[in-house]
């Protein structure tokens, strides 16, 4: 990557006609072309608490109604009756903070032994590792179910948080952390060990200081990923209490049947958190997601 | 090189990285073993048989594809993903590169814009696919009551075996399009000024220099989102799940469902087992692909 002054510059191309105040017809349509994608991409939640918010009766009235009168906050608790939902919660996320911190921490490790420490098989192993990230995860979880059968740990969390930390996800943790620990400039290291300082040392005191935004992107990449994951708890959990939001939302699908200020309740608790979370930290959400993007 | 090599490895400083570089990586690569590598194995060596959850396990050999790739109810699933794939990429991709375009100036309001494009990414699928669902309803979802106003009857988007997977297809691309929008736009700003600055002086039009300017120069990492939303759309699984559950009669039943169907339901482990190998493989194919082609345009990374 170069990294010429110029570069940042937002506005390359014939940037100068709109530095006037005047509208041009072109930023007219721009701007009708965002706001119309914007507004479709906003209605679904929109939608979603206004249904929630309304009477049983008003949900299917015509012509629909945007805010609902009365409010009825009676349909989450409703919800909260019907459904476990503050299981779910602590479910997903104890599930997700534990499998982040172990990728976190196992990633970085190997991920700072692959960029610095020259041992024996080091290329080998790291290329062995790479090429594994293609493979689906459906193949995987077919034997990984027998084994956890043999091992009595179906219908409990542990295949949820192992699996993921070892599997892709983890691997990709390592090439993120690898990457980053390559660009640390290799004085920092040569003087530390001068001073006697031991690898562990230089990995817990020098090195992992330093990497605070990679880590904060892989720990928000791995969170969503974690706490979005819907296949593996639909094949390893069946007792309602130990599942997590999605898969209990989904199976709450079923039951409610037609039920959508229920269902809409379910899914506005299931949201907001994770949603003013981003609205507060976007820029590194939206790092750590492009992440799924280069991944492979 | 291997004379100092050797040299090296015999060094106490060089014994110590050794020890040390394994003990670091030796969580990561057991781990792999253990729940990536050995998996993998025996998925393979499970497709191979006859293996029903309970009962006995019996050779097969390659008797589990040979029985897909006879089946016509496999080609069916495999065309539904593949039109899955064909439907979601180049509307992903085009509306991603379009916004990414619209996006890429600073005016006022893009930051909210691309906010609001980007929300949906972050948003669980499931929830998205539940609150789509209930929006796409027949008689009163919001959808058909927008038509209503408009004088149009709407049809029966998720019960009618012609319209099922356009929906789910739009309503995918809804949701994760701003994920390629983002690195589209990561993707203009790397783009040189002064490139278009050349194009204009030789009398280049907004036209002209996006086709000879922006696209070329942004080809790697179209390329490289392209392939990943090719593999990412053939392992579409959860909007299935919760919108169509594969339906109208298997109008909407795609690959990955199929997998999920057969060993959790059906509990015919092995041939569910080949079946994920033929997703492998095809994604293998592309990610071959990818590697083959992108030598071509190596020259604009530099």
């Amino acid at each position: 990557m170069k990294t010429d002054s110029a570069i940042p510059a937002p506005a390359p191309a014939a940037s100068a006609p709109y530095r006037s105040r005047r509208v041009s017809p072109g930023s007219i349509v721009r701007y009708v072309l965002l706001t119309a994608i914007s507004v479709v991409m906003i209605l679904p939640f929109v939608w979603m608490l206004s249904t929630s918010l309304k009477e049983p009766s008003d949900i299917f009235v015509f012509p629909p109604k945007w805010i609902p009168s009365p409010i009825r906050w009676a349909n989450y608790s409703e919800v909260l009756d019907a459904i476990p939902f503050g299981r779910f919660y602590w479910n997903s996320v104890y599930i997700a903070a534990l499998v982040t911190i172990g990728t976190v921490l196992f990633a970085s490790l190997s991920g700072y032994a692959f960029a610095r420490i020259p041992f024996v098989g080091r290329n080998a192993v790291f290329l062995l590792l790479l090429s594994t990230m293609m493979i689906p995860h459906e193949a995987t979880s077919i034997p990984m179910f027998l084994f956890m059968r043999e091992l009595n740990f179906l219908n409990t969390h542990v295949p949820l948080i192992i699996v993921p930390i070892f599997g892709a996800g983890g691997v990709f943790g390592i090439f993120v952390m690898r990457q980053f620990f390559l660009t640390l400039p290799k004085e920092l290291e040569e003087a530390a060990m001068i001073d006697g300082c031991s690898r562990v040392g230089i990995y817990g005191r020098i090195m992992l200081p330093l990497a605070g935004p990679a880590i904060a992107t892989l720990t928000i990449f791995t969170f969503l990923t974690c706490w979005n994951e819907f296949y593996d708890p639909l094949i390893f959990l069946n007792d309602r209490n130990l599942m997590t939001i999605p898969l209990g939302l989904s199976l709450f699908t079923d039951e409610a049947g037609t039920a959508w200020h229920h269902l809409m309740a379910a899914s506005v608790m299931a949201t907001l958190p994770l949603l003013i979370v981003f609205f507060f930290a976007q820029k590194q959400f939206i790092a750590g997601v492009a992440m799924t993007g280069l991944k492979d | 090189m291997s004379r100092s090599e050797r040299k090296l490895r015999r060094s106490p400083l060089a014994r110590e990285a050794n020890i040390t570089g394994w003990l670091f990586v030796s969580p990561m690569v057991l781990g792999f073993v253990c729940f990536l590598l050995f998996p993998m194995l025996m998925a393979f060596y499970m497709s191979l048989n006859d293996w029903p959850l309970l009962g006995s396990v019996e050779f097969s050999g390659l008797d589990n594809y040979k029985n897909a790739l006879s089946d016509s109810a496999f080609w069916k699933v495999l065309g539904n993903t593949f039109y899955f794939s064909a439907g979601l990429v180049p509307l992903n991709i085009i509306l991603a590169l379009l916004l990414a375009l619209l996006l890429s100036r600073s005016l006022p309001l893009m930051g909210l814009f691309r906010t609001a494009i980007f929300t949906p990414v972050i948003t669980s699928l499931i929830v998205w696919s539940i609150v789509w669902k209930y929006m796409l309803a027949t008689d009163m979802g919001f959808v058909n009551q927008m038509l209503n106003l408009l004088g149009i009857e709407g049809p029966a988007w998720l019960y009618d075996p012609k319209l099922a997977m356009p929906a789910v297809i739009v309503t995918s691309v809804l949701k994760n399009v701003g994920l390629n929008m983002v690195l589209f736009i990561a993707a203009l700003q790397q783009v040189p000024a002064h490139l278009y600055e050349a194009a204009k002086l030789d009398g280049a039009g907004r036209t002209r220099s996006f086709f000879n300017v922006t696209l070329p120069m942004i080809t790697p990492t179209l390329f490289l989102t392209v392939i990943m939303t090719i593999i990412g759309s053939l392992k579409v699984f959860g909007q299935i799940y919760v919108m169509t559950q594969g339906g109208p009669g298997n109008s909407t039943k795609v690959l990955v469902y199929t997998i999920w169907e057969t060993a959790f339901k059906l509990f015919d482990l092995g041939y569910a087992s080949s079946l994920a190998f033929i997703l492998f493989f095809i994604i293998m194919a592309f990610t071959l692909l990818q590697w083959q082609l992108r030598k071509r345009w190596v020259f604009h990374e530099n």
